[in-house]
């Protein structure tokens, strides 16, 4: 019939221009990047196959870590406030206590080794140059010490609930210190001034992350912000895949908190749409049966 | 009443009428206008001591971007555009691309600038060398006072560019 | 005053006093259009229902959007997005519905072209048409200002500095139209009145022009034939509804839109609730910063025809430099649609497919808008710069030479 053939001309074009202003214009702007790898295989100086021994890793905890961090899920609270951590060092050191749960082994392993290398900010700090990253590298330390203390911090990390606050709380460890969350009224541990000067940028505020950068994008940023954004500050975080997906489903509670509602919603009004549609059909039919 | 009298007070009433539309008018683009506080909007001023070379210090001018980039040794001035101040040579200029207004970035292993909108190319100069762009990056006004440069006035030293591009 | 006897009911008591069962025949029972038509027809009533939905999702959107460049940001993609019942449903609605009614207007407006519907008596419909066309983009333009996001921010930075390219008084008068040196919270504000409340009567006017215009030369219907109204309306009238050639208004003609309107409402809605992103893009959920650029700029769909035109001439030739030559055929792309009437030089009313020449040239036309509108999304990098030179090129010579072509038609089909 002639109204279907107009339609698929129609149908053709419409699709036609969709594809090259869509999907194809955004591909040519922003090519794909390599996949997120959570093995950190690149890390390379530990022998993360050792096993590690609790007790010696709490030992060497006590003796080379809470100078500077608070680890308050074995005792050891915050002694600085904020602002003066923060003066002190440059940016908040973090509380150590979820450190076991939301890094990923090797990483956390390999980071201790050296912190520089394994956050990929070997251009803002580099070898011999004038500014020195905060954390000294434990390069000294034997394989099997460096597996001790990653094996005490999983030991003692608490264990989160599956839902918004457990999420939230995977977010405050791993971003918290440097971004917002004005939406979810969480401001940065750091204050912006402070992290202006050590960063050289005031790090955005991720209220509507999951919306300007979307799933897809996080997804491959968090674990590897280099490849997408070349010469950032920021550091890859270092996130097991779990407690990366919890940052981001927290973004998505509170930057895309109607979603559930939106999907719902939506099929009603389809579903109406499709009644109205079909009621519409047979009223017109009744009707133009009297004129053709 | 005769015709041409009645024509006349016709007119004479359409003229008036004419009159208080286009004062109306007139009242209405003032409105319009930039307010006197945006128009007085305050002087930039820049201490130009403590910049490194061949790296780019922007500042906020009139909501606009000022590349301010102080040369290296290797780095050559350009007659007319290059501003001397003590004994090194600057690039004062407004850091809006000439096509559409990007905000090109310096790329200084290249030391030259690139917009990311439009693909324009600029010098260290500022001068547009490829793409788009219709004429080198702008001028702003300014003032040498020392080692500090005072955007918005216009000093000799800026009259005399002027007067040579 | 007449005399008025004591009304027996509702419909006799507003009769008496409004008129209304004249004017339902004049508007509704007795207003005739074609019956020899196709879905096509339909995209006015679904233009006028889009507006409605416009307008009403506007409102409410209304209530809680601060137009102040510290507040506008979190007004609406907290505040109306988040906090507010529905509000997520009524943002969602505007947006999407902003950029569809654009796709519904081109699809209206080159059905206009394909059947030649400008012509002979219908120049005002066009027009009217155009006018209206011409509000809607200034309307969308100051609306994707409102949510104060990059998008926002630099589409409008972009679009007002066009206008610096007019001679002489170009510099000031960006500085007019902005309010400030910038785009800032002047502009925002006075974006704000021009969304709400300036256009939309504007719109509402051009629209009360163009169904008004409609009136006496009457719709076009698929064979571009003329047939005398009048005496169809009576065979109609008279109870003859299968041999007249006219159908009425109400309810004939609306039963049909109504069954269209329902299949794009689907589609709509599927849109709405599912796929979203091309009307809402998301580097516009980053707060506006004047002085961080974002790494691709691009207006809405509907707008990168034109815009690639613009952007097209990107060398001088001659005197005048590429942007100049951009700025020249910017304007006239923008307005050579205004005079279609009278650039198509033939008498003949048919569709484009019975008419020789004049359909070559519809489809390269079609061709040469799609090419200028995926190519005004690309980077102009490379080879895209010169596959948009010469798409902007084409559309100069496509117009210029209509008159031309047409004039070509009309002599062979006397010759016929």
């Amino acid at each position: 019939m002639k109204e279907f053939k107009i339609l698929a001309v129609l149908v053709v074009l419409v699709g036609a221009l969709y594809y090259g202003i869509e999907p194809f214009a955004h591909s040519v702007m922003h090519p794909e990047v390599a996949p997120a790898n959570f093995a950190f295989d690149d890390l390379k100086n530990v022998d993360t196959s050792l096993k590690g021994n609790v007790d010696n890793g709490k030992v060497l905890v006590e003796a080379n870590c809470i100078a500077c961090h608070a680890i308050e899920a074995a005792g050891h609270l915050q002694i600085m406030s904020n602002a003066d951590a923060a003066a002190a060092y440059g940016v908040n050191p973090p509380d150590l206590s979820s450190a076991g749960r939301i890094y990923d082994k090797n990483f956390l392993a390999n980071f201790i080794y050296n912190p520089v290398a394994a956050m990929k900010l070997d251009h803002k700090y580099p070898v011999g140059g004038a500014k020195a990253f905060p954390m000294p590298s434990y390069n000294w330390m034997q394989p099997q010490d460096i597996m001790d203390v990653v094996a005490y911090l999983q030991s003692i990390s608490p264990k989160v609930t599956e839902d918004k606050a457990g999420h939230e709380a995977t977010f405050k460890a791993a971003c918290s210190r440097c971004h917002a969350m004005k939406y979810g009224t969480l401001e940065a541990t750091t204050p912006a001034e402070t992290l202006k000067t050590y960063l050289g940028t005031t790090p955005p505020d991720l209220s509507q992350h999951i919306k300007s950068r979307g799933e897809h994008y996080l997804h491959s940023f968090i674990n590897n912000p280099q490849v997408l954004l070349a010469g950032t500050a920021m550091p890859r975080v270092g996130l097991t895949e779990k407690a990366q997906e919890e940052v981001i489903a927290y973004m998505e509670e509170i930057g895309d908190s109607k979603k559930a509602e939106r999907e719902s919603v939506g099929l009603w009004v389809m579903g109406y749409s499709v009644v109205f549609a079909l009621l519409a059909y047979l009223w017109k039919r009744k009707i133009w049966k009297k004129v053709h | 009443m005769d015709e041409s009298r009645r024509g006349f007070v016709g007119k004479a009433f359409g003229a008036v009428a004419a009159v208080g539309g286009v004062a109306s008018l007139l009242a209405m683009k003032k409105t319009w206008d930039p307010l006197p506080s945006v128009m007085s909007a305050g002087f930039t001023t820049v201490d130009v001591s403590g910049l490194e070379a061949n790296k780019l210090e922007i500042v906020v001018w009139r909501g606009k971007p000022i590349f301010v980039l102080k040369y290296s040794a290797d780095m050559k001035p350009t007659d007319g555009r290059s501003v001397k101040i003590g004994e090194d040579y600057y690039s004062v200029m407004i850091g809006l691309c000439t096509h559409l207004g990007c905000i090109p970035a310096y790329r200084n292993d290249q030391k030259d600038f690139k917009c990311a909108c439009h693909g324009g190319e600029f010098t260290d100069a500022g001068i547009n060398k490829f793409g788009p762009p219709p004429r080198p990056l702008d001028i702003p006004p300014f003032k040498l006072d020392g080692v500090t440069l005072v955007l918005g006035e216009e000093g000799p030293e800026y009259k005399a560019m002027m007067a040579k591009a | 005053m007449a005399e008025f006897k004591k009304a027996d009911s509702m419909l006799e008591w507003f009769d008496q006093r409004l008129g209304v069962v004249k004017f339902a025949k004049v508007m509704m029972t007795e207003y005739w259009i074609p019956k020899n038509i196709n879905f096509l027809w339909a995209m006015g009533v679904l233009l006028s229902v889009m507006f409605a939905i416009l307008l009403v999702s506007g409102i409410f959107l209304l209530m809680y959007y601060k137009p102040d460049v510290n507040m506008a940001f979190d007004s609406v993609n907290y505040t109306i997005m988040q906090e507010v019942g529905y509000g997520w449903l009524f943002r969602h609605i505007h947006a999407v519905g902003a950029s569809v009614v654009f796709l519904i207007i081109y699809i209206h407006m080159f059905t206009g072209i394909y059947y030649g519907s400008y012509k002979k008596g219908r120049e005002m419909i066009w027009i009217s048409g155009m006018i209206l066309f011409m509000l809607f983009s200034a309307e969308g333009f100051s609306g994707y200002m409102l949510p104060w996001g990059q998008m926002s921010y630099w589409a409008a930075y972009v679009i007002t500095e066009i206008f610096g390219g007019i001679p002489l008084i170009g510099g000031d008068l960006v500085v007019w139209i902005r309010g400030n040196f910038y785009v800032a919270d002047s502009t925002l504000t006075r974006f704000f009145m021009l969304h709400v409340l300036l256009i939309p009567l504007g719109i509402l006017g051009a629209i009360v022009l163009h169904f008004y215009a409609l009136r006496f030369p009457h719709v076009n219907n698929v064979e571009g034939e003329f047939f005398d109204f009048d005496e169809e309306a009576e065979k109609y009238l008279a109870g003859k509804h299968k041999e007249s050639k006219v159908v009425p208004f109400w309810p004939v003609f609306l039963s049909k839109d109504f069954f269209v309107l329902g299949v794009f409402l689907v589609f709509f809605f599927y849109l709405v609730f599912f796929h979203y992103d091309f009307a809402m893009d998301p580097i516009n959920f980053d707060k506006a910063d004047g002085l961080k650029t974002p790494a691709h700029i691009y207006p809405e769909w509907y707008f990168l025809w034109s815009y690639e035109v613009l952007r097209g001439w990107f060398f001088p030739v001659g005197p005048l430099s590429g942007k100049d030559l951009g700025l020249m055929a910017f304007g006239f792309a923008n307005a050579i649609f205004l005079v279609m009437p009278w650039l198509d030089r033939s008498p003949t009313v048919k569709p484009a497919n019975q008419r020789p020449y004049f359909g070559i040239w519809f489809w390269l036309m079609i061709a040469d808008l799609m090419v200028l509108t995926l190519f005004g999304k690309l980077p102009p990098t490379g080879p895209n710069a010169w596959v948009g030179f010469g798409a902007s090129l084409t559309f100069l010579v496509l117009f210029i030479a209509l008159p031309f072509v047409t004039i070509a038609e009309a002599k062979k089909a006397k010759g016929k």
